[in-house]
């Protein structure tokens, strides 16, 4: 496919590799923000032919995973009930909420439905009139245009009996909550090719100048990870902290304008919990009054947020970059896809579940 | 879930009030909203996620980048070969 396979070029990577080799004269730790790269990373094997200093920790850009479990509570509280019918991305139907999952409430006769766009919760909602549909929609500044354009054109349409049930989370105020943090080792960052895709790149440039740490865009195929890490290894080799866009085949310094305004024509910035991470003041969005007739909060009157149990999970410590996968106890063992114990086991995006599909040959010698 | 996928725009027509395209991934043809991105036209490749396209593919930067890539790759040749335990680097 075009765009695609030539950013596999096996003869181009290792001669990036060797590139970075040349480059590397000390020890040095990136963060991949988004669990998209985190995924080509493991699959490709990109952090293990890398030269022996520069470590690659994987970030919370998982939305599925940052998720709080509060929010797939009032999911299966509402699927629960006769009248609705609760749609959700693939993913979130087998994250755990405090006492289950959307999966075992459809086996206790709750109607759930995948969907994989925003389009399909519509087509739902007006293929059935009688019932409430709503969609629980989880999401980056990627993934929040096109829920709010569920909105919007639910209230284009008057499409009454739909409802969103959202949480979205921001970037920047995340990498802001890592980079203040004192626990922090990261030293450069690799943007998330298409958050900056849809939101431009200004708020990464003002990160640069307020923490001294590079900040470089990167895309999702191997050769753009890579080209990516040479950027940053180069930067920090010769003392720099700069932004830099190494994803310019789909990334422009504005974004795009028209999902931009579609966000904030349906959302407002507001606080947010992350799963792992706890509260970060307006890291979220929320939707905006005159929409909240297609609020499933505002419109049904739900259950407090249940207390979370304690858990083998360290998931908390993966999303900040503190600890790798295989250094959690019940990886691989008592946490698996199919009965994962955290969010970042379930989702496709999630660092856990790359590193079972892609690193359990390596269970022997990382344990 | 950031996950977005290049396609070729097909067709485009309008569907209740919303710009629709039919977009060709490799070997399937899915339709897709261009209610994110009104400037895309027939022919172009199109980055989509959940079923909307968030960006045209900008075929110049595209290009720019594999040459640089491919620059720095001719550069390397040119230096004294490392050893070549990257035989396998990158797996399909």
């Amino acid at each position: 496919m075009r765009y695609i396979d030539e950013y596999r070029d096996g003869d181009l990577a290792r001669k990036l590799l060797r590139q970075i080799e040349r480059k590397v004269t000390r020890p040095w730790v990136l963060m991949e923000i988004c669990g998209g790269q985190t995924h080509t990373i493991m699959r490709y094997g990109l952090d293990e032919l890398l030269p022996k200093g520069v470590e690659l920790v994987h970030g919370p850009g998982c939305p599925v995973c940052v998720t709080p479990a509060s929010l797939l509570d009032r999911g299966i509280e509402l699927a629960m009930r006769k009248d609705v019918i609760l749609v959700s991305y693939g993913d979130m139907l087998r994250v755990p909420g405090t006492k289950m999952d959307l999966f075992s409430a459809r086996a206790r006769g709750a109607d759930v439905r995948m969907v994989y766009s925003p389009l399909d919760a519509l087509r739902i909602a007006r293929a059935n009139p009688g019932r409430k549909v709503v969609f629980l929609a989880v999401g980056f500044e990627t993934t929040a245009p096109a829920n709010a354009m569920s909105v919007y054109q639910a209230s284009r349409e008057g499409l009454n009996n739909f409802f969103l049930l959202a949480s979205h989370v921001l970037v920047p105020p995340a990498i802001r909550a890592l980079a203040s943090s004192p626990d922090n080792r990261v030293q450069g960052f690799i943007a998330p090719g298409h958050v900056c895709t849809v939101v431009g790149c200004a708020d990464y440039e003002a990160l640069v100048t307020e923490f001294r740490l590079p900040i470089v865009v990167g895309g999702f195929e191997p050769l753009d990870l890579l080209q990516a890490i040479l950027t940053l290894v180069t930067m920090l080799e010769e003392g720099r902290a700069e932004f830099a866009n190494d994803y310019t085949r789909s990334v422009s310094f504005d974004g795009n304008r028209e999902a931009q305004q579609i966000l904030g024509e349906v959302f407002e910035v507001a606080d947010q919990s992350w799963r792992g991470l706890g509260e970060i003041g307006q890291s979220g969005l929320r939707i905006r009054e005159r929409y909240a007739a297609w609020d499933a909060d505002r419109v049904f009157d739900l259950a407090p947020a249940a207390a979370e149990a304690p858990s083998a999970c360290i998931s908390a410590e993966i999303l900040k970059g503190l600890k790798k996968p295989t250094d959690c106890s019940a990886f691989a063992t008592r946490c698996v896809p199919e009965n994962p114990l955290g969010a970042p086991m379930v989702s496709s995006e999630g660092a856990c579940s790359a590193y079972y599909q892609y690193r359990r040959h390596n269970l022997v010698t990382l344990q | 879930m950031c996950l977005a996928i290049p396609g070729k725009v097909m067709t485009i027509a309008e569907e209740a009030g919303c710009r629709m395209a039919r977009v060709q991934f490799e070997g399937v043809t899915q339709p897709v909203s261009l209610d994110l991105l009104p400037e895309a036209s027939e022919g172009d490749y199109v980055l989509v996620h959940v079923g909307f396209a968030i960006s045209r593919i900008d075929e110049g930067e595209a290009a720019e980048t594999l040459r640089a890539l491919k620059v720095m790759g001719m550069l390397e040749g040119e230096l004294p070969p490392q050893d070549q335990d990257g035989e396998n680097a990158v797996r399909p």
